[in-house]
């Protein structure tokens, strides 16, 4: 039976779980020298002067580094920006600051040192002249006139001006509508959080000229590639990037930073291994963060009930560089999402981004998606209240119904399967939806005015996830193609290896690949291997995240496995004297089609194939095969959560109480792992809808950087989540799979805010905005609550 | 300064010089090498460094090294018997209790002592004492089901 759609247990877990597991800051080499960075304290400043000489003299220091130094060495010494937009300011971002400041956390000096202790000894002697200035961190007020200017070439701090849709279409369905509904939102900022700070091991082999970087990395091929047309401009086949264990990314650990570089030119200079690890402070204040928009959104609907036009107005904060893949974000990861399950024929999206005295955004789970979902969905409540209607009636009016597919939204996307009614009702029902509003109106009703309020809130995503073909990603701005690389190798005796152009940093690519292979191959999973995350042993690949890798990723091992079992079909015809056409690959065995028993077992052409005694003609010896898969679209992953939260009147305090999720992803290549990504996904959304947010002050201060202010969901905050699924596979990948990684980080916001403004609303206060503080949920009680 | 120290590590005696602010944790990580206890932050707020210190679950970041002194110490590498996995690390492996496996050392040095001080721990108990461990890729939902599964296969039956 093929292990295709079971859930085996994971191959990764054995080292994980006996302390075996390598991550970046476990290895350690002879020699090796300690780098701590000199961060600027500032959101904005002047720098007149850094003097290192007293952290130079320090005891065990080898070397401090600025950017003077950097400079002299003549590297390009830049963070490129890989995603275009139309009339976009690209300011230079170099590795080290140099006249100017514009975040707390931009490193302006390295100390490396014999050990951890000298470097950070040394760090606080380097003396840097700062001359703070005026901040802005608010994207709102970055635009205002008069506001401090972060980059003389941007007016009024504007990044670019984006929009999609059309305006006025929307204008006049706003106008002609029954009934209108219109909200302001904020989608906070979060960090993302990955367990494993950041951190980079670099070698440097002067002799040969050659960087070994081992470093966290969820894409280690884009990042040798930017270490060599924008950081360091070694030439790309001189750096190795080995991305080994990593413990979890969220997007964070795709982008170039200054760090990975400022510590491989270090180890170049000092020709001395070096390490540099973050602490979860540092990381905090310089892995890009997530989301940050400021909207205007609204609905209209007609009188039926029916949506006539949907429009946001967005600011989005890009911080004070655009990063990395951060153009992409508050762009074509969302406003392309404003249709959500729902067909509206007017839709209109615009973005503002701003910079501003803040670590840079780019993508954190989700990357946009989130903050669309969000909008569209509190405006699916809020338009429900507005037409009369309860809000699963008002979503039952309005999805895209199963025969409309491929639906073209009015965002340029185009669906390729759908059908939202199933997973909606299963939610539902799952949930007990009548009950729910039964235990409401009980409550409200209880004369004694001491119940607990129950709020009730759903949320119908839709996301995109393995975006692409090249060609439209191309013209949407990236520099980069967004296909994925597979190269199956067959050994002689007939086992596999595969190498991944994905990264896994949690996935479990190694045992949801190895599945793939053994249900084309009919071997067991165990003469399979699985290598990603070394650009010396893989080809190149674009790596994992925005929940690639089994639609892209795995699509391009089936298709290398395709071309495997094509030649092993040649090779079999051959042996076999029968037509290619009539040969049969089935149960590990090449079969003439119609001759029982005229066979040829996968071992004994395999054998061939390296033996090369007897071949076809046209065969080459050997049995492996590269492919690079271009997917034809993206795929559409999409389902209902259902969130239920209970609320103290008198403390405002908030509790989950239940939390339902029906997903479809497609078909599911091990459940257990699908699973594994909801629920984590959902813990990722439930925080930044309930506790998550950094904060900075008006001077650019992060006041939430570290565990202590910064509110990470917990175990005891969280509740056992009830899941469930559909299943309508992607039409247009070999697996019809579609990608489940950012699912619950999606849905969830959403979820919770329509059920605490669902419970609010009860009782006649105002909806809020997240993370839903007790103290914000009191401030709305006492203002309006009745 | 420097002082010296006398340990033992999962069942093996050392004697070592250590600088007095060396954490703990560096010094398991550094000069032991046991890199499977982890650093997550610098707060004490996360339990990626997790072991068992005279019958404690102590978050090693939270101690100096020479407070250790004399200290009988079990990290994630001296938890299994023999290669026979211990049940809390089976019960993970089981029940898909980690994703990136950064947290989870961590998490079931925490786990094994919470499920030998309460064998009988309900899901909010089970909840409440990994409290002071955090991890961003599971939601804690399969951590909680490890937990419960490796209290339930320890119980007497
Ligand atoms: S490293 Fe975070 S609690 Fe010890
Ligand atoms: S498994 Fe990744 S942090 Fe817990």
């Amino acid at each position: 039976m093929s292990v295709l759609g079971t859930s085996i247990k994971r191959r990764e877990d054995p080292a994980l779980i006996t302390g075996k597991g390598k991550f970046t800051d476990d290895f350690s080499v002879p020699g090796m020298l300690h780098a701590v960075m000199v961060r600027s304290p500032h959101g904005h400043a002047k720098v007149n002067n850094i003097d290192s000489s007293a952290a130079a003299q320090a005891q065990g220091v080898v070397a401090v580094f600025t950017a003077t130094e950097l400079e002299a060495t003549g590297i390009p010494g830049v963070i490129p920006t890989v995603w275009l937009l139309p009339g976009i300011k690209t300011p230079a971002h170099t590795l080290f600051a140099t006249d100017r400041v514009r975040y707390v956390g931009h490193p302006v000096a390295v100390v490396v040192a014999e050990t951890i202790h000298a470097a950070h000894d040394a760090a606080i002697l380097v003396e840097v002249d700062y001359e703070p200035l005026p901040a802005v961190v608010d994207p709102k007020a970055a635009v205002a006139d008069g506001a401090p200017q972060i980059w003389d070439e941007a007016p009024n701090n504007i990044a670019f001006d984006w929009e999609l849709g059309d305006k006025d279409a929307t204008d006049v369905a706003f106008a002609a509508a029954a009934t209108t509904a219109t909200l302001e939102l904020r989608n906070n900022r979060i960090l993302p959080h990955a367990i494993e700070p950041r951190a980079a091991l670099a070698q440097w082999d002067a002799e040969n000229g050659k960087l070994t970087l081992t470093m966290t990395s969820q894409n280690p091929h884009v990042h040798r590639l930017l270490m060599t047309i924008a950081s360091l401009g070694l030439p790309e086949h001189k750096i190795r990037v080995i991305a080994p264990e990593v413990g979890g990314g969220f997007g964070s650990k795709i982008h170039h930073y200054a760090d990975e570089a400022i510590t491989a030119w270090c180890a170049m200079q000092t020709r001395r291994p070096v390490k540099w690890t973050a602490t979860r402070s540092e990381t905090n204040m310089t892995d890009a963060h997530g989301r940050d928009h400021w909207s205007t959104a609204g609905i209209a609907i007609d009188a039926d009930g029916k949506i006539v036009g949907l429009r946001i107005d967005t600011h989005a904060a890009m911080g004070a560089y655009i990063s990395t893949f951060a153009p992409a974000v508050p762009t074509w990861l969302y406003g392309t999402l404003f249709s959500g399950q729902y067909d509206i024929p007017a839709i209109h999206v615009h973005v503002l981004a701003t910079f501003t005295n803040t670590a840079p955004v780019d993508a954190v789970r989700g990357s946009g998606r989130p903050e669309a979902a969000y909008a569209v969905e509190r405006l699916m409540d809020a338009g429900a209240a507005a037409a009369g209607l309860d809000p699963v009636e008002f979503r039952r009016r309005n999805f895209i119904q199963p025969d409309a597919f491929p639906y073209q939204t009015q965002v340029a996307l185009a669906y390729d399967s759908g059908n939202y009614l199933p997973a909606l009702e299963k939610a539902l029902a799952a949930a007990d939806y009548d009950a729910l509003r039964a235990d409401q109106a009980k409550r409200l009703a209880d004369s004694s005015g001491n119940a607990k309020l129950l709020g009730i809130g759903l949320s119908s995503y839709i996301e995109a996830c393995g975006i692409a073909p090249s060609a439209v990603v191309g013209s949407l701005g990236a520099q980069a193609g967004l296909w994925e690389s597979a190269k199956v190798r067959v050994h002689p005796s007939g086992s596999v290896t595969v190498y991944t152009g994905s990264c896994a940093h949690g996935q479990g690519h190694a045992t949801t690949f190895s599945q793939i292979v053994s249900d084309r191959l009919g071997i067991d999973v165990d003469q399979i291997d699985v290598i990603h995350g070394d650009t010396e042993e893989v080809q190149f690949g674009m790596g994992t995240y925005g929940s690639r890798s089994a639609a892209v990723g795995g699509s391009a091992i089936v298709k290398s496995l395709d071309k495997v079992i094509a030649k092993g079909k040649k090779i079999a015809a051959h042996l076999l004297e029968a037509a290619v056409d009539d040969i049969e690959f089935e149960d590990s065995e090449f079969k003439v089609k119609g001759s029982p028993g005229q066979s040829k077992a996968w071992g004994d052409v395999v054998l061939a194939a390296y033996l090369a005694h007897n071949l076809p003609e046209d065969v080459e010896p050997g049995l492996e095969e590269t492919s690079f898969y271009d997917p034809a679209n993206f795929t559409y992953p999409f389902g209902t959560h259902i969130a239920v939260v209970e609320i103290d009147r008198e403390t405002g305090e908030i509790e989950l109480l239940r939390y339902v999720a029906v997903d479809d992803c497609g078909n599911q290549i091990n459940p257990m792992i699908v699973e594994g990504q909801v629920h984590g996904g959902i813990a990722h959304g439930l925080g930044q809808a309930l506790w998550e947010e950094a904060v900075y002050d008006e001077s650019g201060q992060l006041l939430s950087g570290t565990l202590l202010d910064y509110a990470l969901p917990r175990a005891h905050q969280l509740v056992s989540f009830e899941l469930d699924h559909t299943v309508t596979p992607c039409p247009h990948n070999p697996l019809g799979v579609k990608g489940i990684g950012e699912a619950g980080a999606i849905a969830a916001p959403a979820a919770v805010a329509n059920a605490v403004s669902d419970a609010l609303i009860s009782v006649g206060a105002e909806p809020i905005d997240m993370p839903f503080t007790p103290e914000k949920i009191w401030r709305a009680l006492q203002e309006g609550g009745t | 300064m420097r002082v010296t120290i006398s340990v033992e590590v999962n069942g093996t005696k050392h004697e070592r010089e250590v600088e007095t602010r060396t954490l703990l944790v560096h010094f398991l990580r550094e000069d032991l090498g046991l890199t499977g206890t982890h650093v997550g932050c610098e707060t004490s707020l996360c339990g990626a460094c997790t072991i068992h210190m005279d019958g404690l679950a102590v978050k090693s970041c939270t101690q100096l090294a020479v407070q250790a002194d004399g200290a009988k110490i079990t990290t994630i590498e001296g938890l299994a018997d023999n290669g026979n996995l211990h049940p809390m690390q089976q019960a993970f492996w089981d029940e898909h209790g980690l994703q990136c496996g950064y947290c989870t050392p961590g998490m079931i040095m925490a786990a094994t002592k919470l499920v030998e001080d309460n064998p009988q721990a309900t899901e909010r108990e089970i909840r409440e004492g990994l409290k002071g461990n955090l991890c961003r890729c599971t939601g804690y939902h399969n951590i909680v089901k490890a937990v419960a599964a490796a209290a339930k296969a320890g119980a007497p039956s």
